[in-house]
């Protein structure tokens, strides 16, 4: 029984906060979400090339297929610093929801060691038209896209398709309508083996999700925590007044016992437990809440201030709201639950945490 | 990461699965406030610890098993799967115990740990005062010095089963010019001497589960004194500490109330879906109890490996005290109109220990530091917020 991340793993983490702290500062994101910005393709390009150069695309790209083949347990701490940054569906997207499809096809599929080659390398983006969301994230600007049909995958080029593109509350998301005519030439799966890679795809884009609200949760924190040191008033600052510090207090509580949930379900995910569903839902609504009462109280220990465009708050809570419905509400992770554990056979009450 | 247990952590759940079988009471015993109740308790401390599982976390030579944490939460996960009694010497073996082995002497810990253990000698806590909740710091009961003794004067409250207690330890203002948390001493007192009358206090459900402590020229001997005299703070926070973080509750305990929450809402599904809020709420048990658990589990395995605990930890005590009023509150409104019946009535059937349960559990956000006291803990040492 060991529920500690090993050296290595610290360290990835480490270095990626690092980078991102210095490659992705919030007035990166303005400018991204300014998307009129003449540079914003040119920044994008560029801060592609240096995410490729960190490794992040090869992390779980089998070693066979030239990646690190790391596993659902490291992209727990990965998908935290994407959200911490406020890093754009199109990295988790490709580098861990569309490598888990295409590293679940058989070796005999061109498509896999094509498109899993290239993905680690870096230079490509796959966008993944998951049934459990109704629009899909970043199809405009992906190279490769992974679409839904009767259970079956099937992989469809960019030229291949049409898509229109809604903007979300968060500027950086492109939540994209498509539309494309399957044919037996775009299938890489058949309903069968699609059913299966579906499941899972829809477990890590919650888990993804998940992490990333708890990521976040985390930084609207950290802003707060440094606002309130400075904003002052009655001649304090407004972070030594109780209710203040009770507000961000709440948020710390939530967030602490989420993370062991978000970790456990990505080991069980990472085990294939039969359970993995149940824990993955449980990630994403424990980390759904700290990210929205992260979100609520940040607000309001900003005052009129949490209410402005200038203040950076603004950027992770959009982000957060945004999350909190995708790869599956609310309503469809509690019913996993309550299937798997509202039932008399249920395997309840203590000495059951573990199998 | 590896969350599977180890063979030897398979055959110890074993084992103590089987001790508890062929002894945990078939019958449930009275409650622990009650002077039957106490006696059948005690007795069962005794019993508990002649199969050696009495605190399994302390070393062979003082009657524990040297189990580390993880074996720890296995052993309370079946200890509370079995239906085991509550430990009625829980402020001695959980609180006093793990601070005695810290800044005890080893004359304390072998005169002190296995009565402890076996409950030969019943441990109640003596800190708060009338004017000394929240602010523990501003303790005023005194203990002066004369020669090999202390002469003790002053009161001390909400003092949890000092009824039946042989023994009590807190903080005693040993520096009669100091202020605040100097000169304070942590002492252990024997119940029984002259100049100590106890007067119990009932609570919400009607028993005298608590008590005041009145010390009037009370002398105990020096030798009782825990730590450095004056060093009383930095020794009473260590206890604080294991009460808000991991031994007082452990979370086989919420594991358990969650699985008989369940129970209840399918035994009174179609009457309780009648608002659909109670099914959310009930999922709301599931994951929270779950939540608790993994947290420890993860805590203990940090300091199983030689990580110290933080002050994350005062989360705990906000999360499970929390959680505790969740389910008793859920399982009162599944019960509706029955909720308010005390179980002995000829029409109370189902209603189960529920309500006695919601009323203990209304005291979680208030004992062992109330909650907004941990908030302050957690903005402040956590968080970094300034004081």
């Amino acid at each position: 029984m060991d529920f500690t991340f090993s050296e290595d793993q610290i360290a990835f983490r480490d270095t990626m906060h690092s980078f991102f702290a210095k490659e992705l500062p919030v007035e990166t994101i303005r400018k991204l979400w300014e998307n009129e910005a003449a540079d914003a393709s040119s920044i994008r390009a560029d801060l592609a090339g240096k995410i490729a150069e960190q490794g992040l695309f090869a992390l779980s790209v089998p070693e066979d297929f030239g990646g690190l083949g790391l596993s659902d347990v490291d992209w727990v701490l990965m998908t935290q610093e994407l959200g911490y940054y406020g890093v754009t569906d199109d990295v988790v997207d490709t580098a861990y929801i569309a490598v888990g499809i295409l590293a679940g096809l058989p070796d005999d599929q061109p498509v896999k060691a094509e498109w899993l080659g290239r993905i680690a390398e870096g230079g490509v983006r796959v966008a993944v038209g998951h049934p459990a969301n109704r629009l899909i994230a970043h199809a405009d600007r992906a190279d490769l896209l992974l679409l839904w049909h009767n259970d079956e995958v099937h992989a469809v080029p960019a030229a291949s398709v049409q898509v229109s593109v809604n903007s979300s509350v968060d500027l950086g998301r492109r939540l994209c309508r498509v539309n494309w005519t399957p044919s037996p030439a775009t299938r890489i799966a058949d309903a069968a083996l699609g059913k299966s890679l579906w499941a899972d795809a829809l477990n890590r884009g919650a888990l993804a999700a998940a992490g990333q609200m708890l990521g976040l949760a985390q930084r609207m924190v950290d802003i707060s925590i440094a606002y309130t040191a400075e904003r002052k008033q009655f001649g304090k600052p407004i972070g030594s007044f109780q209710a203040v510090k009770h507000h961000l207090a709440n948020v710390a509580v939530k967030s602490e016992f989420s993370r062991p949930v978000l970790e456990r379900a990505a080991y069980a995910l990472a085990e294939g437990q039969s359970q993995a569903g149940e824990f993955v839902s449980h990630a994403k609504l424990a980390c759904g809440e700290a990210a929205w009462l992260a979100s609520r109280s940040g607000i309001q220990v900003h005052g009129a201030m949490g209410y402005t465009w200038e203040v950076d708050l603004q950027i992770f809570m959009k982000r957060a709201w945004a999350l909190d419905a995708a790869w599956g509400d609310r309503a469809v992770h509690k019913n996993r639950i309550a299937d798997g554990y509202l039932r008399a056979d249920a395997l309840l009450g203590a000495g059951n945490t573990f199998n | 990461m590896d969350l599977k247990y180890t063979p030897e952590q398979i055959a110890f759940r074993q084992e103590v699965r089987t001790w508890m079988q062929a002894n945990v009471p078939k019958v449930p015993l009275q409650d622990f406030d009650t002077e039957e109740g106490f006696m059948q308790h005690r007795a069962w401390e005794k019993k508990l610890n002649e199969g050696g599982w009495g605190m399994v976390t302390w070393p062979r030579e003082l009657g524990g098993r040297s189990c580390n944490l993880i074996e720890w939460l296995i052993f309370e996960e079946e200890y509370w799967r079995a239906g085991a009694p509550l430990r009625v010497n829980q402020n001695g073996i959980f609180l006093l115990g793990p601070t005695l082995m810290e800044y005890g002497t080893d004359e304390q810990k072998k005169r002190f740990l296995p009565r402890m253990a076996s409950c030969e000698d019943m441990w109640a806590q003596a800190w708060s005062e009338p004017g000394a909740g929240s602010d523990m710091a501003a303790i005023r009961t005194k203990a002066v010095r004369d020669g090999d003794h202390y002469v003790i004067n002053g009161q001390k409250t909400w003092s949890t089963r000092a009824r039946w207690a042989d023994w009590g330890f807190g903080l005693f203002r040993t520096d009669p010019e100091s202020e605040r948390h100097h000169g304070l001493s942590y002492i252990l007192v024997p119940l029984d001497l002259p100049g100590i009358t106890i007067r119990p206090i009932r609570q919400l459900n009607g028993l005298a589960g608590f008590a005041e402590i009145f010390f009037d020229d009370v002398k105990v001997p020096v030798e009782n004194l825990l730590g450095k005299e004056g060093g009383g703070w930095g020794v009473a926070m260590a206890t604080a500490g294991f009460e808000r973080g991991l031994m007082l509750r452990s979370p086989a305990r919420y594991q358990e109330t969650a699985r008989r929450l369940v129970s209840l809402y399918l035994a009174n599904r179609e009457e309780a879906d009648r608002d659909a809020s109670i099914r959310d709420a009930v999922i709301k048990a599931w994951m929270d109890a779950e939540a608790y658990t993994l947290s420890t589990y993860r805590t203990a395995s940090k300091l199983v490996q030689g990580g110290k605990i933080g002050p994350e930890s005062s989360t705990n005590k906000i999360f499970w005290s929390e959680l505790d009023i969740h389910m008793h509150e859920t399982a009162m409104r599944i019960l509706g109109p029955r909720a308010e019946l005390l179980p002995e009535g000829p029409d109370a059937d189902g209603v189960g220990n529920w309500l006695d349960g919601f009323l203990f559990s209304l005291a979680g956000p208030i004992y062992a530091g109330s909650n907004e006291i941990q908030r302050n803990i957690i903005a402040e040492r956590m968080l970094g917020m300034p004081r």
